[in-house]
């Protein structure tokens, strides 16, 4: 109790409860950094928490209000908390060594920021491997108006991919041998088996491609072993939240994992997703939504029968599911599916990897070029690739636009969804068939922005040494590299090209990240722009913000193995006010 | 000797002056590839192979440890640490210099060491090294991780020794290879931690090098079963 003032405990007990009525504006909030114990139900550990637990707490802010946050160090070392998804002053950013120099042991710093958004966002340690450690929370932000949606009640369903092992160690691991953690490895007898569906000469054949490039289609999550959890409670915790009959459920997905994506659905309702990253978007009923890591996606749930309904969240490669339970009574359960079969990643996958440039003879391509345009501003397979004379063209058998994969696989042109490579293994399905969200289906409700041509283009090729687990951008580390300078009033349009076989969640702090979809002034505005390995995705920043921030995939062992960068914004009405010396903390 | 650390010393600031400059996350760890107790026909053994590391990715120092101990005479055969720089030269492969001091018991040697070190295609480790003293040798190792399941791994793994000139207080002969092959069926016990394993280490000496055996009544090849495990921190 002592870490929790009064003030702070009446915001908290408010913002746990359902939002009927408007919170308190406590605009005064202390949190402290703590070592906590996590118990996910398969394994304790000792982690790092908020206000002695972890997950932290969740704070509930209101649109328009200036927050006072005193964050008190109780740990032996260096810590810090980012607010992500806020648009606030760079100084209150919270990144070690780009917003300040964090918060030394002991030390209390005062963040002071006005409100200027609504929505479900979260926080969490920038420092080390803190936030994989246990150091993160959630943040509702209750907007000023009416939202254009309705609910009875509201839950924070806050993923996380909970491990045995700190994030130190797993680092150190990763380091060591970058398979380490991958139990998932295609073996003899995935290999006897292969051979018996394909014949031998073809099973060898795919071996000795992906042996040729020393990756495995496998790769998938880098990270295995971990408990997921759901508001810190593992599987067999079950995190239950209470809902009447007929009543209308808002839930704020955010998926707080160090490494994990998750493939979410509620088997026996259809969700209607409303918001993703905090902004509101026109409303897209779906069975099954996939949440990279450090997104948030609000969804609304309607129960209409007095049952239990699970919650069920797969990891992308299948190794662990999250689970809890919407229910009218505690302690009913429904049922919990099996996971299906882990997807591997296909010659398709790594379509702008350099290495199958030198594959000899790898691949056979039919019907010449592909439709770009067809296939909206997102994803393309090929843009990358260098097509040596061998390639055998114009096969009479194939669909325009179709490959032949050294896998053996036909692949029927463009992918279904945009933002997969064609013939991609991680191309989602919804289990139980229907809708599963794609990033085409959003769009924004009311755009924050005017719709307007970008005035410059920015390539980022997003590149890695998974041998050596080295990831980059440009083929660059951070340390190494010089930081990326934006003009205050341009409109940038970057273009994530991915050169790797692994989905990077890649995130702009301070300003808005408008991914193009292709719906042109109602492409979503986004924190987090996941880009699937071989395919192209852009988004767009109107750089509004002045000051120096991070730019970095939110894998957090891809962020801290170079995977990063500064950004500096130059120029504007504040820069003077932005860059002015810190003030002491 | 002289000769060849001065050598050493002189490649070593200039090969890896640049990547020192760069602050960032220093990583450490050990593996033990072999932690063994050989029974021969004639011979009981006990051997370790590790290689414990510190460094960033740009430059990593390795010291790599081989030994084999003889139970009966209560004595060490091989005793061999290496200090090891290494440094990446492609995607996959460290260039490797460093310094191999062997200390059995019998006559003691130092050699400068130059070598390849990485993962060829088809997944294969690849360790390459000229020793390089008044008597010079080469070793190349090859070591592949065979998955039966995802904990269940065969690892066959092969190594020549060449000697490029006569050392009979070791019993090198002029370009008479020593071969090891050996294969070990491991179990992830404790994560990849600790892993127990069995299996069969094969050694045979050939030319100059098993004339010199034959004359000291040594025998020229020998097998062994292994029971021992592979650690990992």
């Amino acid at each position: 109790m002592k870490n929790i003032s009064q003030r702070r405990l009446g915001a908290l007990a408010l913002g746990l409860m359902t939002a009927l009525g408007s919170a308190a504006s406590a605009d005064v909030y202390d949190i402290t950094v703590d070592r906590v114990q996590i118990d996910t139900g398969e394994f304790t550990r000792s982690g790092v928490g908020f206000n002695g637990a972890s997950p932290g707490p969740v704070l509930r802010f209101k649109e328009g209000e200036d927050v006072t946050i005193n964050v008190t160090n109780n740990l032996l070392e260096d810590t810090s908390i980012h607010w992500h998804g806020l648009i606030l002053p760079f100084r209150q950013d919270g990144v070690p060594g780009i917003s300040y120099d964090g918060i030394a042991p002991g030390e209390t710093f005062t963040y002071n920021f006005p409100i200027v958004q609504s929505g479900t966002y979260w926080f969490h340690s920038h420092t080390g491997f803190q936030e994989p450690d246990g150091a993160y929370g959630a943040i509702i932000i209750e907007p000023k108006g009416r939202e254009p949606f309705r609910y009875d009640r509201e839950y924070v369903v806050q993923l996380t991919d909970a491990h045995p092992h700190s994030g130190g160690r797993i680092f150190r691991n990763l380091k060591m041998s970058s398979d380490y953690y991958n139990r998932k490895q295609r073996t003899l007898l995935d290999f006897l088996g292969d051979a018996q569906e394909q014949g031998v000469a073809a099973a060898l054949a795919d071996r000795g491609d992906w042996g040729e490039m020393r990756m495995m289609p496998t790769d998938i999550e880098d990270l295995q072993g971990f408990t997921p959890l759901i508001n810190g409670k593992g599987p067999e915790q079950n995190w239950t939240g209470l809902f009447e009959a007929g009543e209308r459920v808002r839930l704020r997905f955010i998926n707080s994992s160090a490494m994990t994506y998750f493939d979410v659905r509620i088997p026996g309702l259809k969700m209607t997703v409303v918001q993703a990253d905090g902004n509101n978007v026109q409303p897209v009923p779906v069975d099954e939504f996939r949440i990279a890591v450090a997104e948030t996606y609000d969804v609304i749930v309607h129960p209409k029968e007095e049952k239990a309904y699970t919650i069920f969240a797969e990891s992308m490669g299948r190794t662990a599911y999250a689970r809890g339970t919407l229910a009218p009574d505690e302690g009913m359960r429904a049922d919990v599916p099996e996971m299906r079969d882990a997807p591997l990643l296909t010659m398709g996958d790594m379509a702008l990897d350099p290495a199958m440039a030198g594959m000899h003879g790898a691949m056979e391509m039919a019907g010449g070029e592909m439709d770009h345009a067809a296939m909206g501003h997102a994803a393309m397979g090929h843009d990358g690739m260098e097509h040596d004379g061998e390639m055998a063209m114009a096969d009479g058998d194939l669909p325009p636009g179709a490959h032949r994969m050294p896998d053996g696989t036909i692949m029927g042109g463009p992918a279904e969804d945009p933002f997969y490579a064609a013939g991609s293994g991680l191309e989602p399905t919804a289990a139980e068939g229907g809708k599963f969200l794609s990033y085409s289906d959003l769009k924004a409700q009311r755009p924050l922005y005017e719709h307007r041509a970008a005035t410059r283009e920015i390539e980022l090729r997003l590149t890695g040494n998974m041998e050596r687990y080295i990831w980059s951008l440009n083929g660059v580390k951070y340390e190494d590299a010089d930081p990326i300078r934006l003009q205050y009033g341009e409109r940038v349009r970057f273009k994530f090209v991915n050169e790797t076989m692994m989905t990077h969640p890649m995130h702009l702090h301070g300003m808005w990240s408008i991914l193009d979809n292709g719906n042109g002034k109602w492409n979503p505005v986004k924190h987090v722009v996941s880009v699937s390995p071989g395919t192209i995705v852009y988004m767009e920043t109107e750089v509004d913000a002045p000051g120096e921030w991070a730019f970095h995939c939110h894998l957090a062992y891809h962020a801290d193995s170079g995977m990063f960068r500064k950004v500096i914004v130059e120029g504007g009405p504040d820069e003077q006010a932005a860059l002015a010396p810190k003030s002491e903390g | 000797m002289r000769k060849t650390l001065i050598w050493v010393g002189a490649l070593a600031p200039t090969a890896f002056a640049a990547p020192l400059a760069s602050a960032e996350t220093v990583v450490w760890g050990a593996q033990a590839e072999q932690f063994e107790y050989r029974l021969g026909e004639s011979d009981e053994l006990l051997a370790w192979d590790f290689d414990a590391f510190v460094g960033t990715d740009e430059l990593r120092l390795v010291w790599r440890s081989e030994a084999e101990y003889g139970l009966d005479e209560s004595a060490f055969e091989t005793l061999e640490n290496q200090a090891r720089l290494q440094t990446p030269i492609s995607d996959f492969f460290d260039a490797v210099v460093g310094l191999r001091v062997d200390t059995p018991d019998g006559p003691d040697r130092v050699y400068g060491v130059l070598g390849v070190h990485g993962l060829a295609q088809q997944w294969i480790e690849i360790d390459a090294d000229l020793f390089i003293a008044e008597d010079p040798t080469f070793r190349f190792e090859a070591e592949y991780e065979g998955l039966i399941t995802n904990r269940i791994t065969l690892t066959p793994s092969i190594e020549v020794d060449v000697p490029f000139t006569d050392d009979p207080e070791i019993g090198a002969g002029a370009w008479g290879p020593t071969l090891e092959v050996g294969a070990r069926l491991s179990y992830d016990l404790v994560d990849r931690a600790i892993s127990p394993y069995i299996g069969v280490h094969y050694e045979r000496v050939f030319g100059e090098s098993a004339a010199l055996a034959r004359e000291d009544g040594e025998h020229v090849e020998s097998a062994f079963v292994v029971i021992g495990a592979r650690l990992s921190y």
